[in-house]
C-alpha cells in the first residue's frame, strides 16, 4: 500500500426529530428498528451484519454494490444512557483498507415533545491516495451536497 | 444544515458554497467539468451579457472553483479540482453519510408510532 496521510477532524450532526427520546433511542437500541435505516444506498446489498448493543458489545454491517466495493463498519459500545447517550468507536472499511477509526457520541434531549439528537464524530481518517478520478468525483459530490443542502433548506421554510 | 457544519472544519468552504449557491454557477461549473472553454463558450448557453458571466466567474474564483488565465484576448477557464483538499472531501463523504442515515431515520420514525411502552421509559 503507498503511503496514506492521516488527518484529524470533527464534525457533528444536530437533528430535531418528531418522537420522544426513548422512540429514538429504540432506533438506535434494537436492531429490527436500527436495520429500516441504517442501510445503505437503496440498491446495495449487505453482506454482513451483527449486533450486540451492551457496553463492551459489538456492532458490524459490511453494505456495497453487489461484487463491488464492501464498506465495512465495525462498532464497540462503551456507553450507554437509556434515551439519554450513547458512546461507540467504530473503524471503516472500504474492502481491506483501513479509511477511519473514530469516537462517536449520540446525545438525545427532549424538546416539547421532539428530541433533539447530537451526533458528535472526532476521527483519524487515512487518505486515499489522491487520484484525478477522486478530484472529479469531489467535485460533483460538492454540487450534490449543495443541491441537497438547498432542497432542504427549501422543505424547511 | 450541511453547508453550516462542513464551515466548522474549513472556512474556504465557505466561499466554496457561496459561489455554488447560484443556479447559473452551478450550470457554468458542469460546463466546466467537461473541459476548458473560453468566457464566451461559457456564456453561451445562458442569457447573460458577458459582464454578467464575468461576475460570475468571479465568485467562482474566490471561492476556489474556477480558475482563468488569459492568452491573448482570449480569457479560459478551467475547473479548480483542489477546491476540496482530499481529506476535506472524505470527510464531508462521511458527514453525508450519516446524513443520510438520519434522514431514513426521520422517516422511520414517521412511520411509526409511540407506544405506551416508549412514553413510559421516558426519563
Amino acid at each position: 500500500m503507498t503511503e496514506r496521510p492521516v488527518t484529524h477532524a470533527t464534525f457533528s450532526i444536530e437533528r430535531t426529530l418528531s418522537a420522544s427520546p426513548a422512540r429514538v433511542f429504540r432506533a438506535f437500541a434494537d436492531q429490527q428498528a436500527k436495520d429500516k435505516w441504517f442501510t445503505g444506498a437503496p440498491h446495495w446489498v449487505r453482506t454482513e451484519r451483527s449486533m450486540d448493543f451492551r457496553v463492551g458489545g459489538r456492532e458490524t454491517s459490511s453494505v456495497g454494490e453487489a461484487g463491488g466495493v464492501q464498506h465495512r463498519f465495525d462498532a464497540t459500545y462503551h456507553d450507554i444512557v437509556p434515551n439519554q447517550r450513547i458512546v461507540f468507536t467504530y473503524v471503516m472499511h472500504l474492502d481491506a483498507a483501513l479509511m477511519s477509526v473514530s469516537i462517536t457520541t449520540i446525545e438525545l434531549a427532549p424538546v416539547g415533545d421532539k428530541t433533539l439528537m447530537t451526533f458528535t464524530e472526532q476521527g483519524a481518517f487515512l487518505l486515499d491516495p489522491a487520484d484525478a478520478a477522486q478530484r472529479e468525483q469531489g467535485t460533483h459530490f460538492l454540487m450534490d451536497a449543495v443541491e441537497a443542502w438547498l432542497a432542504r433548506e427549501a422543505a424547511e421554510v | 444544515m450541511i453547508l453550516k457544519q462542513m464551515l466548522q472544519y474549513s472556512p474556504n468552504l465557505d466561499l466554496a458554497f457561496q459561489a455554488l449557491a447560484d443556479p447559473a454557477r452551478r450550470g457554468m461549473l458542469e460546463r466546466l467539468t467537461r473541459g476548458p472553454a473560453s468566457v464566451s463558450e461559457l456564456a453561451r448557453p445562458f442569457d447573460m451579457t458577458l459582464s454578467a458571466i464575468g461576475q460570475h466567474l468571479k465568485v467562482l474564483e474566490a471561492g476556489g472553483l474556477v480558475r482563468t488565465h488569459k492568452v491573448g484576448r482570449v480569457r479560459t477557464c478551467q475547473i479548480e479540482p483542489l477546491a476540496l483538499s482530499a481529506a476535506e472531501q472524505w470527510i464531508s463523504q462521511r458527514r453525508t453519510t450519516w446524513e443520510q442515515h438520519f434522514d431514513r431515520l426521520e422517516q422511520y420514525l414517521a412511520e411509526t408510532e409511540d407506544t405506551p411502552d416508549d412514553k413510559d421509559t421516558q426519563p
